[in-house]
């Protein structure tokens, strides 16, 4: 055998485990992204998928003790009922575009295992009562710590 | 008058490079020195103008020139005065013009430097550089002009995006852009060779350095980047596979890919073809980047603005790939190696092998990154790949290429005999196997990470080998020790400057195992004076304060951090409030340590102070990856240093 098809041969060998590779990590990883009218269309529980949408208003309940994180997004067509154990990441609020990681469990409710807050670039223009609750908040925090 | 004086200059300085490209590629066809020199004068030109324009955007941003829109998106009169300056690439114009000017920078040295040698691709090489920057200058006169006047001037202005307020988003982009645009000197004497048929060595001696400091940059942009995430975004890690990092990760695995073939060439002539096309790829692939980032078609964390940017990227892009396609294609005949392989167990063979790897790597890369593009055009769903795919397929790769990186330096050239291999290699298996085994005894479960670790402990080992065997010869003709070792670095500043920067990617590499293998945290509510456990440390929370600072408010949390010895450790992560920012945005507090780091995230917490929910990281080894990158820098230094001639 020439060296030249000892290389070709090796380069085939190397390509074709790259392409097993790629083919078996793509069918292990791959996470649909699916709006909460189509999770509830048609939602395989067990499968990883990516569910967007808004955080729901007044549907955030939070409990500092136990971590359980609790909320409905919404794609104004559907909502789905969606739990998480953990902080929330500070872009995360009601009324705001959230994605989150996870899947459809049989009890039916969406488990995230991650919380990903739609962050946008253009900052609201400033407005008195933005300001003045962040001046309330601070003045209840400096207020009440023992410094 | 800022925004006008800034617009006027980079048209002329567009109509300049343009002018500056056609005319030197002019002097290059006629062979006439004074079309040569007058592109050369325009390149000049460019440069200056290119600096009056950068100083002036500066300039805007120091005085709070709010007519200028992309200042006053940009800053605001609470900004502190230093990230004001940082804040002129905080965002895509900015970036543009700073790429722009290292790139008239980069054109600068290059007149000063090949000026007088490589005289006939020198002419084509100005002709290149000028029409990149000539493209970039389009970018900022029509899509994305960083001097658009805004009228009527609000009083102040948007802000500073806050997590930009960070020393590392001093140093990332310019470190990235610097590696970015350093890319484009290798591309355009490939380009210059092609041309000119002069498609030998030429180039890639002269290109050699560039070739090193761009690939340095690119790394140290990399590792800033991930630093920056590490100590600022608050997730405890440095890397997500995220499409930005991808694009910036591309380019490096291609440019390292460069790196390694161009000794092939130097030393055996072969690859002529490879060699050119990786450096094509490489510079693509940096437009390319840019190109995914900035079109938007592609969600990424990294917020950018988007718009008509990414059409012009992808045409340029086209250009870029299809004139290198049709010049390749014209000097096919000249492109043959004069070299064969003689052996598959040879430096060649494992050279190639290298190669493939990574350019596999840059490939599965790609894949992962326009996967949902693919799935979506071709499919219809909306499918992504995540960390899990990157990690799985490339994991195996980089273990490879660890492997190779003790092979391919000592294994003989053409033929390696069995005695060469059992001279070079036998200690260092024999080390590497007990590595494996003491690793295993230790109690490591992860099967990559024994791996990971005993090869680094290979290569290291052959490192040693080597060393130890020149050393040696060294000391036969008379030396000491000390004066020995020291000779070898600087007498073989390239070979040594290579291994140095060897053991700078193990160091990330043991860094990178470790804190997957062994970071370990926990997230929980605590209130005030209550105390909690992690790893041999215990973390009790003392309280709640708030202050104002120049552009927010911050709320700190006080946690005092014990591990049995030495003092208690205060640390105190905070929430900052940006009065016009959507969010709160989290300042992570950490002690960073090379055994492991204690890294605290402020969560949720009762606004009487009573509570506060805080995760809680104990990170290992994550610093090596930082030491790797000074080491890395350590080797560059010396692998650019000026090869002494022969011993006195």
């Amino acid at each position: 055998m020439t060296q030249r098809a000892k290389l070709i041969g090796g380069l085939a060998v190397i390509a074709l485990a790259l392409a097993y590779m790629i083919y078996a990590g793509v069918t292990q990883s791959a996470v649909y992204f699916v709006t909460p009218a189509e999770l509830k269309a048609g939602a395989v529980s067990g499968k990883a998928y990516r569910l967007g949408g808004m955080v729901v208003p007044g549907s955030v309940k939070w409990d500092p003790a136990t971590l359980d994180l609790a909320f409905v997004l919404s794609d104004g067509a559907a909502t789905v009922p969606v739990r998480h154990k953990g902080t929330a990441p500070d872009l995360f609020g009601e009324g705001r575009g959230a994605v989150v990681e996870g899947r459809w469990t049989s009890d039916g409710y969406f488990k995230a295992t991650l919380i990903m807050a739609k962050h946008s670039e253009e900052y609201r223009a400033p407005h008195e009562s933005g300001g003045s609750a962040y001046k309330d908040l601070m003045k209840t925090l400096s207020g009440s710590d023992a410094k | 008058m800022i925004p006008e004086i800034g617009y006027g200059a980079l048209v002329a300085a567009l109509l300049l490079a343009l002018y500056g490209t056609v005319v030197a590629g002019v002097g290059g066809r006629t062979g006439r020195a004074a079309f040569v020199e007058s592109g050369q004068h325009a390149a000049l030109g460019v440069f200056a103008l290119l600096t009056f324009a950068f100083a002036l955007l500066t300039y805007a941003f120091l005085v709070f020139d709010f007519s200028v829109q992309y200042v006053a998106a940009n800053t605001n009169r609470g900004t502190p005065f230093y990230y004001r300056i940082t804040a002129v690439w905080g965002a895509l114009e900015g970036s543009i013009i700073l790429w722009a000017w290292m790139l008239s920078m980069y054109t600068l040295i290059v007149i000063l430097r090949h000026r007088r040698h490589a005289r006939e691709l020198y002419p084509w090489v100005l002709t290149v550089m000028l029409s990149v920057i000539a493209f970039f200058l389009l970018v900022m006169t029509i899509p994305a002009p960083p001097f658009r006047r805004l009228s009527p001037v609000p009083a102040d202005g948007r802000g500073l995006n806050p997590l930009l307020e960070d020393s590392g988003m001093i140093t990332h982009p310019v470190a990235l852009y610097l590696g970015f645009t350093g890319f484009a000197v290798p591309f355009a004497f490939a380009m210059a060779a092609l041309i000119t048929r002069r498609v030998g060595d030429a180039w890639i001696t002269t290109t050699r350095r560039w070739t090193i400091v761009a690939w340095y940059f690119l790394s140290l942009g990399l590792l800033i980047g991930g630093w920056w995430s590490y100590h600022v975004l608050g997730w405890g890690g440095y890397w997500a596979w995220d499409p930005v990092e991808n694009a910036a990760f591309m380019p490096w695995l291609t440019g390292t890919a460069f790196l390694h073939s161009v000794m092939i060439q130097e030393r055996r002539r072969m690859l002529k073809l490879w060699n050119i096309a990786l450096v094509v790829l490489t510079f693509s692939l940096t437009l390319f980047g840019t190109f995914l980032t900035r079109s938007g078609v592609i969600a990424s964390v990294h917020a950018f603005t988007q718009g008509s940017i990414g059409v012009f990227f992808l045409a340029f892009l086209a250009i870029v790939v299809l004139t290198a396609l049709a010049l390749l294609a014209l000097r096919w005949d000249d492109l043959r190696g004069q070299g064969e392989l003689d052996a598959v167990v040879s430096r060649e063979s494992m050279f190639l092998l290298n190669n493939v790897m990574l350019v596999a790597a840059a490939f599965t890369v790609f894949f992962g990154t326009i996967f949902p593009l693919l799935a979506e055009a071709t499919r219809g769903v909306k499918v992504s790949v995540g960390a899990p795919f990157f990690n799985s397929v490339n994991v195996p790769l980089f273990l490879g290429l660890i492997f190779l990186m003790g092979v391919g330096p000592l294994i003989a050239w053409r033929r390696a005999s069995f005695q060469n291999l059992v001279r070079n290699f036998l200690w260092p298996v024999i080390v590497g196997i007990a590595a494996a085994a003491v690793f295993r005894l230790l109690g490591v479960a992860s099967t990559f990470a024994v791996l990971a670790l005993a090869l680094t402990v290979f290569v290291v080992a052959t490192i040693a080998v080597d060393f130890a065997r020149a050393t040696r010869a060294r000391r036969r003709l008379g030396e000491r020790v000390l004066p020995a070792m020291g000779g070898l670095l600087v007498r073989h500043n390239r070979r040594y400057g290579g291994f140095v920067i060897h053991l700078g990617i193990l160091l990330v590499t043991v860094g990178v195992t470790g804190s997957q293998a062994w970071s370990v945290q926990d997230e929980l509510t605590l209130r005030r004076g209550e105390s909690t456990a992690l790893a041999g440390y215990r973390v009790r929370f003392d309280g709640l304060a708030a202050s104002e600072e120049s552009n927010h408010f911050k709320v700190t949390g006080t946690f005092t951090v014990t591990n049995g010895r030495g003092r208690p450790l205060v640390l105190s992560p905070a929430k900052k409030f940006y009065p016009r920012d959507q969010a709160p945005i989290a300042y992570v507090d950490y002690r960073l340590g090379l055994r492991e780091d204690v890294y605290l995230v402020l969560g949720d917490f009762a606004r009487d102070g009573s509570q506060a929910t805080v995760k809680l990281q104990v990170n290992r080894l994550v610093s090596w990856i930082w030491l790797g990158g000074v080491v890395l820098t350590l080797g560059t230094v010396l692998a650019i240093l000026p090869e002494r001639k022969k011993a006195t």
